[in-house]
């Protein structure tokens, strides 16, 4: 097995940089977005469990972004990455950055990244980057309990009333077309992949597309295609909305470089 | 917050840690069981004050009317010999 070994493919820096930062933006702007749902959302409890999940999506994020940093030998702390970059240096899925709209918008878009991100940190825990596997490893025991949290919903909010499900139908309609750039790979995902540090994303969206089949079926939706033709956030290609959030989120270190407290 | 208004009211208890019994800390507004539990987790074990939740049907619990407070309890007060306290417990026996 040796000449195999030897075989492998190094990916470039770049590459190694770019799939770490992916997975980093999506979960910092996803966190972002979750974050807009504190003191909106429909009942005490589920503000509190939008607020845990952002929480633990920042965490996710602020860990990824440190290792950025390392990786790419800048050295740049987590925060400036998140708050030191402009709109076309992030990476994140245009998935994260579409807007909560209603709670069934936000409830499927949950979802699809939930059952993408269990599969992915199941397969990333043996990745052959070493800090990225540990923080995968960690991230698994929170995405599963995400998936558990946005499953049910989606199976209360499809099999509920004629107006939930209506409510859930479109905003699956709507979103499905983003799904699509978390399964096709690009040289980046390939060169990781190749390399053992990536996720092979074949079999990341064999596990998507069963447990999606799975869960549609259970809350009585239709599972729609995903037609092609939307924005790849994970080359920098944003929807308009990327702009507003950072704006919003950059907003203090802008005004203020270098304050913190 | 109008939708609270029609989920039914749980109460919740969470054993702190193994070998503990549950303890009454609150209660949550779910749809069914299963969200109740996750209400639960959300709201009472951010600090891992828990590694176990229960949920019961607020409406489930059977109470003692406060009307019979004094014909239940007032006869227990004045018999302080039930209280084991006079035996010295060894300093080994945690949690009694």
């Amino acid at each position: 097995m040796t000449a195999a070994v030897a075989q492998r493919a190094v990916p470039s820096q770049a590459a190694r940089v770019e799939y770490v930062l992916r997975l980093a933006d999506t979960s910092l702007i996803l966190a972002q977005r979750l974050g807009e749902w504190v003191g909106h959302a429909p009942a005490l409890e589920e503000d509190l469990g939008l607020g845990n999940l952002a929480l633990d999506f920042l965490g996710q994020a602020r860990l990824l972004l440190t290792h950025v940093g390392q990786l790419d030998g800048s050295n740049r702390t987590e925060d400036e990455l998140a708050f030191l970059r402009d709109g076309p240096a992030f990476r994140n899925f245009t998935l994260v950055e579409q807007p909560n709209g209603d709670f069934a918008h936000s409830i499927v878009r949950q979802y699809f990244i939930d059952a993408w991100q269990v599969p992915l940190f199941e397969a990333l825990a043996s990745s052959a980057d070493a800090d990225l596997a540990a923080i995968a490893a960690k991230s698994l025991k929170e995405a599963q309990y995400h998936h558990r949290f946005s499953s049910n919903w989606l199976l209360r909010l499809g099999d509920g009333t004629a107006e939930s499900h209506a409510r859930a139908q479109d905003a699956a309609d709507t979103l499905i077309r983003f799904t699509r750039e978390m399964f096709e790979p690009d040289e980046v995902d390939r060169q990781n992949i190749e390399a053992g540090i990536g996720a092979d994303l074949a079999a990341v969206q064999a596990a998507w597309s069963a447990d999606a089949r799975r869960v549609f079926a259970e809350a009585t939706l239709k599972l729609p295609e995903a037609p092609p033709g939307a924005p790849v956030g994970k080359r920098g290609d944003h929807s308009e909305y990327l702009g507003y959030i950072l704006t919003d989120m950059q907003f203090m270190q802008r005004a203020y470089p270098g304050a913190s407290w | 917050m109008s939708s609270e208004s029609t989920w039914p009211l749980y109460e919740v208890f969470i054993r702190a840690k193994g070998g503990l019994d549950h303890k009454h800390v609150g209660s949550v507004h779910a749809t069914d069981a299963r969200m109740a539990i996750e209400h639960a987790r959300d709201v009472y074990t951010r600090r891992q004050e828990g590694v176990s939740i229960w949920v019961v049907r607020s409406a489930d619990i059977v109470a003692s009317d406060p009307q019979e407070a004094d014909a239940l309890f007032e006869p227990a007060r004045d018999k302080v010999y039930r209280h084991p306290t006079f035996y010295d417990i060894p300093d080994e026996v945690k949690n009694l």
